[in-house]
């Protein structure tokens, strides 16, 4: 049996709502698992039960064949004998000690010059923390976790303490880095391109619940339901009724509006309708020649708000439907609130889950 | 001027901010990081020397390491001493006298330690004794200092205290202030007067440079 790391624990603090996780991540590959979902939904609490840092209320956490908690024999290991690799928000690089005795803190056997070399802080060994910027204080913290060589590593929102543009830089090299060490990581994040960008699985969490679990591409098209939609950040959610089915496509009613979709829900009369803005097309004047999308909807334009270098556009056709397109397109077609347009989805870009 | 009493002085205020700084940094571990329920009992405790009267707190101390007493019999039978009117003696009230000036901004140093510093050396396998020397001791540095500077000056200018457990005798318990006592009962207002002048002077400077090494707001009273 390959080695895994198994979760299973209830924790409910005074006043919250309980949070309750399962899940396993193998061991042997060194891949990335996303802890992913909205602030306040538990994620940092299961990362810093894995670190050992919060004990639960109940349940178990194995690490191969370790036993690491269990509520039922009253087994708490300390966070010194789970050799896990745990990075807060902030780093929390000592202010008192210099980077090189930072990245040798943990280790006095560690090879903290190769380290520093790894991670291109070299030049910076005797420098202190608050001379350094926040990529780099990030650099600090993640050559000090591996100098111990640990099992796991757990990151709690690594790029959330830095400014945008280097937040961007860091998330492309976050991910090379981590692929650099065989060593599999755990990442907490509610940013949906960061999770995108970093993680090989992903595990949503919704108030304190674990929802959906699998590789990331599976999960990010293919939500279970609609609070896994929506925290994917999924702009159109509708409640819709199944009027026909017929060679694996399926034809929905949403008020007066109707939907033909892949038929991807199984038999439920009820479902929602998922649909991402990007999948939404919107044209001016239909041409009336035949074209591969099976769903054209008579609309009218309720809003336009710029977002950088696009606009998203709300349109009514008997239910609300976000469309985002670019600055361009928007200006060249004039869209306008109160104006009529068509808009345009494929099948195969709707979603539908059971109600 | 009495310069038996300032050496004297000098020499107890420095042994009781030495063993204050031995025995406070573990007891305000304890108070900061403990999660015993009945932790507060131990709190009022320490303050008790901020608000009793010196010669309440002496009294009993007199009472507590008397020849009579366990303590008391104890050290006679080590040493073959007597503690009380002794500088072993002095030294003992000074301890407890002082000790809430040390202890409780030695634990608000150590509460003001951000915790993420503390759990990020646990997960790098330090454990928790060596992460309070690591982490929290050298992150509290001012007010580790700060306790030290006010156990020695609060112990430089005890009076009721000294006079309860040690008594006045000369180049063994006489304190400077027991000196500037014991002048002025003689009428003898010159000697009083340079030695007061004298401790006013150590005391300014004292404080002047705790303030002055370091610029930071810290409590000169002792705040939790």
């Amino acid at each position: 049996m390959a080695d895994e790391l198994i979760v299973d624990i209830r924790k409910r603090y005074k006043g919250g709502p309980e949070i309750t996780a399962a899940l396993s991540l193998p061991l042997g590959k060194p891949q990335v698992t996303v802890l992913f979902g909205p602030s306040g939904a538990g994620k940092s609490t299961v990362l810093r039960a894995i670190a050992g840092l919060e004990q639960p209320d109940a349940g178990s956490i194995r690490c191969a064949a370790d036993v690491w908690y269990d509520g039922a024999r009253a087994i708490h290991l300390a966070p010194q004998k789970r050799r896990v690799g745990y990075l807060s928000q902030d780093y929390a690089v000592f202010p008192h000690l210099t980077v090189k005795a930072n990245v040798a803190y943990g280790s006095h056997r560690a090879n903290a010059d190769g380290l520093l070399a790894r991670f291109e802080l070299t030049g910076l060994a005797d420098r202190y923390p608050r001379q350094l910027s926040g990529g780099q204080l990030q650099r600090v913290a993640l050559a000090r976790a591996l100098a111990r060589q640990p099992r796991l590593l757990l990151l709690d929102e690594p790029l959330s303490a830095l400014d945008a543009p280097t937040r961007l830089r860091m998330r492309g090299d976050l991910r090379q880095l981590l692929a650099g060490f065989e060593i599999p990581a755990v990442v907490v994040t509610h940013d949906r391109t960061e999770a995108l960008a970093l993680g090989d699985s992903v595990a949503i969490m919704i108030d304190g619940r674990l929802r959906q679990a699998g590789a990331v591409e599976s999960v990010f098209d293919g939500p279970a339901d609609a609070d896994v939609a929506e925290a994917l950040g999924v702009e159109t959610i509708c409640p819709a009724h199944v009027v026909s089915r017929s060679a694996g496509l399926v034809t929905v009613e949403i008020g007066h509006a109707r939907l033909v979709a892949v038929d991807n829900a199984g038999p439920h009369p009820d479902v929602f309708v998922c649909i991402r803005a990007e999948s939404v097309t919107i044209e001016r004047n239909p041409s009336g020649n035949p074209t591969s999308a099976r769903n054209h909807l008579p609309s009218r334009i309720v809003s336009v708000s710029p977002e950088g270098p696009l606009a998203r556009v709300v349109l009514d056709c008997g239910f609300r439907l976000a469309a985002i397109v670019t600055r361009q397109a928007e200006e060249e077609m004039a869209l306008r609130p109160g104006e009529p347009v068509t808009a345009v989805v494929k099948a195969t870009s709707i979603r539908l889950v059971p109600r | 001027m009495e310069w038996q009493a300032i050496w004297l002085s000098l020499r107890l205020s420095f042994w009781t901010t030495l063993i204050l700084l031995a025995a406070g940094l573990p007891a305000a571990y304890w108070l900061t990081f403990s999660r015993r329920k009945w932790k507060f009992l131990v709190e009022a405790l320490v303050a008790l020397p901020l608000v009793l009267p010196p010669t309440v707190l002496g009294f009993y101390i007199l009472l507590a390491i008397g020849p009579h007493s366990p303590v008391g019999r104890l050290y006679a039978a080590l040493t073959g001493g007597m503690l009380p009117f002794s500088f072993e003696g002095l030294l003992l009230a000074s301890v407890l006298y002082s000790l809430p000036f040390a202890v409780q901004p030695f634990a608000s140093g150590f509460a003001a330690v951000d915790r993420r510093f503390i759990e990020a050396s646990w997960c790098l396998g330090v454990s928790r004794p060596a992460t309070f020397f690591r982490v929290i001791v050298p992150l509290s540095i001012p007010a580790i200092f700060t306790g030290m500077i006010l156990s020695f000056a609060h112990t430089l200018g005890e009076f009721g205290v000294v006079l309860m457990v040690g008594g006045n005798l000369a180049g063994i318990t006489r304190t400077v202030s027991i000196s500037i006592f014991d002048d002025v009962q003689g009428l003898n207002y010159q000697s009083a007067l340079h030695t007061s002048l004298f401790l006013l002077g150590v005391s300014f400077v004292v404080l002047a440079a705790t303030y002055g090494l370091r610029r930071r707001v810290w409590a000169v009273w002792p705040m939790s």
